[in-house]
């Protein structure tokens, strides 16, 4: 069970796993995710389900390697190796619909995806678009070469429009101005856009919501928060919304971006930091022939100083 | 309360007792004293996370049992939820005839070393113990649940484990959602009785409630594990990673030609208090404190991976078996000062006396007639400060317990940086909401024939906690013995009704 069927690198410390995990595959709808435990003695993790092969009866997810858990999985895991632990799918699905319009209504949606929040962007960009709405994708990352699925979300998407912080590829910029322009360019034309769904890093998300609300565009946000069972056990992964407290895992993992307490929900993010340092470090020091240390350092250090709190296992 | 400080008898004083035991009259077998079992020193135990009472020593467990009065009336088999023979299996172990003893209690209890360590004996078999009204005291009341706890553990380390006979195959296929004690009660019925049982799990293990909530130093987890094997060994599949209601749904397990389903999900939901600073890093469900520790081996960090944060200063909000089971944890996980807070007073304290009893011995502070109404942070968004108000009794409550009333304008704050909430777990809706047909009170629980156990849908049972709220695990055990028993009629004449749903 839930063998590694296709292991590739994405980019610099970020991975794509297709694993066999054929009842996930069949029940997954866009939007879902899996708790993963890579062996015995790891954390279970929530990754949020990039895309599915019924007929392989596979589930691909991405992962960024950024604690002791996803290094491990990028490091240690190889082809034919297998998974300890896969169950899902879970969450709500996307509700695949554009709020406030009738149903018959067919519209613009923007997806916004940063970093390797592309990949679970991937099954919702073609749900919409095979929904008959126009999608058009803002794919953004800091470097070219941490742009991932660049090639499957274009193909799923109306448009996509890359840009990057330092303009090595695309527009030079945040995806945040390229949906300003997006929203102002459509409006000037008469058209509109009717739904932005963010996903990626949460400083990237609270903006995104920041960017769409002077417009009054219902905006949608996929949260990854620290999770041990992922099936509304613990209560560990809540966030405020709208002043009253949500479980990610049932009543999420998507919510309105507009009422969401991002800094909450950093500030939460962060809560084992020392401890997730602590680990690495542990990690590093125990595999000292690991030839991605200098990787791990630099990922240590960014931890360290990390303006954005990142989870272990953040995929969205 | 039972006094482990109290010496036990000489091995010679033991020895007599059982030789003498067939000249005793009842009234001198009632004024025996009461043989108290050793436990790890509580300064040494707070510091590991090994069982804290030792077991009884075989001469010891005989010498127990001989103050046994086999009433005729038998008040401690009415006590308990599985009505077990109670006389009859001491009577089998003053003899020293362990095998028939253990014999005797397997057939209600299929799961007697996880019983006898966490059933509330004091009020169920051990409350109307004649013994204890000689004594006019509820210590003294024969220690059933010790006696049985050493049973099942002799027979696992010394006599070998005999397994219930399967039956012979029926060709019926039952699906059971829910690793824990009643899903696996029912499931253990279902193999004596010749069907196939399949257990859904949510999680990566099997043991529910007994791996991810009770700890280790009250329930060791290899005692769970050989529980768990017994019944593979009879035949019982289980199927992890496995989430009914996402994964699968019930209509699928029908579909995918199961004959009958058991709904065992329990009640994981946690509730909180809802007061202000809920939010702030260092607040947590007691699930999700006890999961890390038990479950994922937080305790063991950085040899497990998953972290628990550890903090000199606790609080744990409630007064159940969990509360304790959290304010001791954190207590193992280095606290120097843990605090239970309580609305209500110590005698309506709903967690087992002996857990009471431990936890106090071990150093947890108790802040009783105490009501959380916030909890203050610093000004990085971590927990600084309980506040809590002061409580008197007032009038019952429906329930018979006096209900708190606040006083006003007395507050304290309690210096802490972990807030652990143990207040209670509701149902979880994951298979209610996913499954067509089913009904639910108001609570959330699911509306079941209390004769058979069957839900509201045909051929669709429930029992445990997602029946009867947060119980205990001999009643979500009872409750699989139902079901089994009434699944059993079902298949073999499927003409059984569902239940019929009185709104009121």
């Amino acid at each position: 069970m839930f063998q590694i069927l296709v292991k590739r690198a994405l980019g610099e410390n970020v991975t794509l796993f297709e694993v066999e995990a054929p009842r996930v595959a069949r029940r997954h709808r866009a939007g879902q995710f899996v708790m993963l435990r890579p062996h015995a003695h790891s954390e279970r993790i929530p990754l949020t389900i990039a895309d599915v092969d019924r007929d392989r009866g596979s589930i691909t997810l991405v992962v960024q390697a950024v604690g002791k858990t996803t290094f491990e999985m990028t490091e240690r895991f190889f082809e034919g190796d297998s998974f300890s632990n896969v169950a899902g799918p879970l969450g709500n699905p996307t509700h695949i619909a554009l709020p406030g319009k009738p149903e018959d209504f067919r519209g613009t949606v923007a997806c916004v995806a940063g970093g390797i929040g592309a990949a679970p962007m991937l099954p919702i960009a073609r749900a919409f678009r095979e929904a008959g709405h126009e999608v058009v994708t803002i794919l953004g990352a800091r470097r070219k070469d941490l742009l991932v699925f660049e090639d499957r979300l274009g193909s799923a998407s109306s448009e996509l429009l890359v840009c990057t912080d330092d303009g090595s590829c695309g527009q030079k910029g945040f995806v945040t101005d390229v949906l300003k322009g997006l929203i102002e360019s459509r409006r000037a034309a008469g058209g509109d856009v009717d739904l932005a769904i963010a996903i990626g890093p949460p400083i990237m998300m609270k903006f995104c919501s920041k960017t769409t609300q002077p417009f009054g565009v219902p905006t949608l946000v996929s949260l990854n928060t620290i999770m041990v069972d992922g099936t509304g056990m613990c209560g560990g992964c809540r966030v405020m919304v709208d002043g009253a407290a949500k479980y990610v895992c049932v009543d999420g993992p998507e919510f309105d971006g507009h009422h969401v307490d991002f800094d909450g929900m950093m500030r939460r993010q962060a809560m084992y930091r020392p401890e997730e340092i602590a680990s690495l470090e542990r990690y590093r020091e125990n595999d000292p022939s690991c030839h991605l240390q200098p990787a791990v350092e630099a990922a240590v250090a960014e931890a360290e100083e990390a303006a954005r709190p990142a989870a272990e296992g953040t995929t969205r | 309360m039972t006094d482990p400080g109290k010496p036990s008898l000489t091995p010679e004083e033991l020895e007599a007792r059982v030789e003498g035991r067939k000249g005793l009259t009842a009234k001198q077998r009632g004024q025996l004293p009461k043989i108290f079992w050793k436990e790890q020193d509580a300064a040494d135990r707070v510091h590991n996370i090994r069982e804290v009472p030792f077991a009884y020593t075989a001469i010891e467990a005989r010498a127990e049992a001989v103050r046994c009065l086999t009433c005729k009336n038998e008040p401690c088999v009415t006590g308990c939820p599985v009505a077990v023979d109670v006389p009859g299996f001491l009577k089998l172990v003053a003899e020293g005839d362990f095998r028939g003893a253990i014999r005797l209690i397997k057939e209600t209890n299929l799961l007697p070393a996880i019983c006898g360590r966490v059933c509330p004996q004091e009020s169920q078999c051990q409350e109307n113990c004649m013994v204890a009204k000689v004594h006019k005291d509820l210590g003294f009341a024969v220690s059933v649940g010790k006696i049985e706890a050493f049973l099942a553990d002799w027979e696992r380390e010394e006599g070998g484990v005999e397994l219930p006979a399967v039956g012979a195959p029926t060709g019926k296929r039952v699906a059971i959602i829910g690793a824990g004690p009643s899903g696996l009660t029912c499931a253990g019925d279902l193999r004596r009785l010749g069907h196939e049982a399949v257990i859904f799990e949510a999680f990566h293990k099997a043991g529910g409630v007994l791996v991810y909530g009770i700890p280790e130093f009250r329930l060791p987890k290899d005692i769970v594990e050989a529980e768990v094997d017994n019944l593979r060994q009879m035949g019982v599949a289980f199927e992890f990673d496995t989430v009914i209601g996402q994964t699968m749904t019930v209509d699928d397990l029908f579909d995918d030609g199961f004959d009958a389903v058991y709904v065992a999900t329990g009640a994981g939901l946690p509730y909180f208090v809802n007061v202000p600073g809920e939010d702030l890093n260092g607040v947590y469900s007691a699930n999700e404190y006890l999961t890390r520790a038990n479950l994922m081996g937080a305790y063991r960090f950085p040899e497990e991976d998953t972290p628990v944060l550890r903090r000199d200063n606790v609080a744990v909000l409630g007064g159940g078996n969990v509360a304790m089971d959290a304010a001791r944890t954190a207590l193992r996980l280095g606290a120097k000062n843990v605090f239970l807070v309580y609305r209500r007073s110590r005698d309506e304290m709903p967690a087992r006396l002996e857990e009471v009893h431990h936890a106090e011995e071990e150093g947890v502070q108790f802040r009783m007639l105490s009501a959380p109404v916030e909890i203050l942070s610093t000004d990085k968004g971590w927990v600084r400060a309980l506040k809590i108000q002061k409580c008197e009794l007032g009038e019952p409550d429906e329930k018979g317990r006096r209900r708190p009333l606040p006083i006003e304008g007395a507050y304290e704050e309690l210096p802490v940086e972990i807030v652990i909430e143990a207040i209670g777990n509701g149902p979880n809706p994951l298979i209610p909401k996913t499954t067509a047909g089913l009904t639910t009170t108001r609570h959330g629980t699911l509306v079941v024939d209390e004769a058979t156990m069957m839900t509201t849908r045909k051929g669709v049972f429930a029992g445990g906690d997602i029946v009867a709220g947060a119980s205990t695990v001999i009643l979500a055990m009872g409750h699989g013995r139902k079901a089994a028993a009434a699944i059993d009629a079902y298949l073999k004449n499927e003409s059984a009704q569902p239940a019929a749903f009185d709104a009121t």
